[in-house]
Formats: structure tokens, C-alpha cells, sequence
């Protein structure tokens, strides 16, 4: 598929950022959208149907999100597809924890 | 990557926080294996495998030559294969020839050997140049290649993942497969360092240089 992901060759992105001693996750989220990705893709979904549903994302939204961001675009985008959750749930759960868990 | 900042962690946190309530509430993930996951490649999974394909390859010639005509079987005799490491090329550095691994369509890695890659990796910025300007990429990272070392860079897939087997530094004659392990880098298993000698070789050079 023709999209921003396939990046070779592209200019103008800047210098690389390279980290001393960086850690596997930089917070708990990501290691939690790694976690269920990796759960979710062993038994709901195959890992390259995960890869192609990260393509899907929308060009301004892929140049300007976090690595484990297009990871959860391509969760949510499979856990709905696949019928595991509603976007209304999801939705429904985030105004509910935001209440209680502000 | 991006001086865009679009989400605030906090509402990518809770967004996940709130999936992850429904996927235990539902039962179809298991909060005690989304742990272990997170364990696994925190602390188990990581570049020490890689360095063990790579001392191994050091001090026997003959896995050295199976390694790199068929490099999936050769890292299966040491147990190592993986998710996201079953099929495996090990590309060899020389005097004359350096590899550099890069995945420009996403962040395809050895995950099995080397661990979850890290986040230069992973950014636009090494993903776009890596192909079209190796040479700058690697200065970024310290190491300048002279004119008369041909630079191969390899673009990694879904299917199938690289390794680069770094040149054995000097001044390391007569140590141990696992001594020689410790020597070895993750950044030099994906060419963007090369393997430098122990400290204590690197004193003995300078006195030998001094005299």
C-alpha cells in the first residue's frame, strides 16, 4: 500500500533520535498497548493484519503520532472490526474512569 | 519523531487504561499474561541473545559459516528462535564491507534476539535515511566509514529480519565465548556501532603505543 509509512528515502525528518540507556517502554501505557497488542494478536487477529490496520492510519495523523499511538489506532481499529469491543463502549469506559479516576 | 504533539499522554493513558478494563471485564485478555508480556520483554528477551550468536560465531568457524548461509537454522541450535525472528539473515562486517539494518515501512526487528528495538530506530527521521543516506546516518551515531568501506543497508519486512555479525575487536585473543559476549552491543548488531576492545586491552594497546 502507497502511504506515509513507507518512508525511504523521504527528506526533512529531522535529525535521529538517539537515547543513552533508553528503557524498553517510556511509560506505562505504552507497555500496556504493547502488552495487549501482543496478547490480542497471538489469539484474536494475526500479527500482520496489526501492521496493515497501523497503514490505515490517516497520513497527518501517522506523521504526527507517538510509535505505540499508531499501535493502539491499529488496536482499536482491530478490536472493533473483529467485534471484541464497540467504539461506544470504549467511549462509554474512558467518560466513566475519567469520573472516578481523574 | 514529530514536533506535533496531537494526544496528551494522560488521555492516551486513560484511553488505555479504559480498553484494557473492558478486555479483562470480557475476558479476552488475562491481566496476569499482559504482566508477564511486559516482564518477558523488560527483562528476558534482549540484545544478550544476539551477543551470544555473535561470540559464538567469533570463536567457531564452522557455526561462523552456517550462520551466514542459512542464519534461521544456525540460531535455532542455540535455541534463540522467536516470535518475530523466524527467519533470519546475518550479514557479516569486513575490513572492507559494513552493514546497516533499517526497516523504512515500520519497525521490523529481530524482536527474539535483540529485543524490542529502541525508539531511533523506530523514528521517521533514521527509517527515511537509512537508505538514501547511510553514510550521515552513521556519522550521527559517531562512526565515520571511510570511502573504501562499501556501506550495505538491508531493509527488514514482515517476513524476514536481519543481524549484523560485527568484526571481532582486537586484543581479544583467549577470552571466553561469554567474555566476549559482554563486549558486544545491540547498536552493533544493527550496524550503527561497531565492537570496541575490552577497557583493559584498549590500556595495554596505549602502553604498547607509548613505548
Amino acid at each position: 500500500m502507497n502511504g506515509p509509512h513507507d518512508m525511504g528515502g523521504m527528506h526533512n525528518m529531522g535529525s535521529i533520535p538517539i537515547e543513552e540507556h533508553e528503557p524498553v517502554f517510556h511509560s506505562e501505557w505504552e507497555a500496556k498497548v504493547f502488552a495487549i497488542s501482543f496478547a490480542t494478536f497471538a489469539n484474536y487477529f494475526p500479527v500482520d493484519e496489526t501492521r496493515q490496520a497501523s497503514e490505515l492510519m490517516p497520513p497527518g495523523q501517522y506523521l504526527s503520532s507517538r510509535y505505540y499511538e499508531r499501535w493502539l489506532y491499529a488496536l482499536e481499529l482491530l478490536m472493533t472490526k473483529h467485534n471484541l469491543v464497540t467504539q461506544a463502549e470504549i467511549e462509554d469506559r474512558i467518560a466513566q474512569m475519567a469520573q472516578t479516576d481523574p | 519523531m514529530s514536533s506535533h504533539d496531537p494526544q496528551p499522554h494522560a488521555d492516551i493513558a486513560l484511553r488505555v487504561k479504559a480498553i484494557e478494563s473492558l478486555l479483562i471485564e470480557k475476558g479476552i485478555v488475562d491481566p496476569a499474561a499482559l504482566d508477564a508480556i511486559i516482564d518477558a520483554y523488560e527483562h528476558k528477551i534482549g540484545p544478550h541473545n544476539g551477543a551470544r550468536i555473535v561470540a559464538k560465531a567469533w570463536v567457531d568457524p564452522e557455526f561462523k559459516q552456517r550462520l551466514l548461509m542459512d542464519g534461521t537454522s544456525a540460531i535455532a541450535e542455540l535455541g534463540l528462535t522467536g516470535f518475530s525472528s523466524e527467519h533470519m539473515v546475518v550479514v557479516e562486517n569486513t575490513p572492507t564491507v559494513h552493514n546497516l539494518i533499517v526497516c523504512t515501512l515500520c519497525s521490523c526487528y529481530p524482536w527474539a534476539i535483540l529485543g524490542l528495538p529502541p525508539t531511533w530506530y523506530k523514528s521517521f527521521a533514521y527509517r527515511s535515511r537509512a537508505v538514501i543516506d547511510p553514510r550521515g546516518v552513521l556519522q550521527e551515531f559517531g562512526l565515520e566509514m571511510p570511502k573504501s568501506v562499501e556501506v550495505r543497508v538491508w531493509d527488514s519486512n514482515a517476513d524476514l529480519r536481519y543481524l549484523v555479525l560485527p568484526e571481532r575487536p582486537q586484543h581479544t585473543e583467549g577470552m571466553t565465548e561469554d567474555a566476549l559476549a559482554a563486549l558486544v552491543t545491540r547498536n552493533a548488531m544493527i550496524g550503527t556501532a561497531q565492537v570496541s576492545p575490552p577497557t583493559f586491552s584498549n590500556e595495554l594497546a596505549d602502553a604498547e603505543v607509548a613505548q
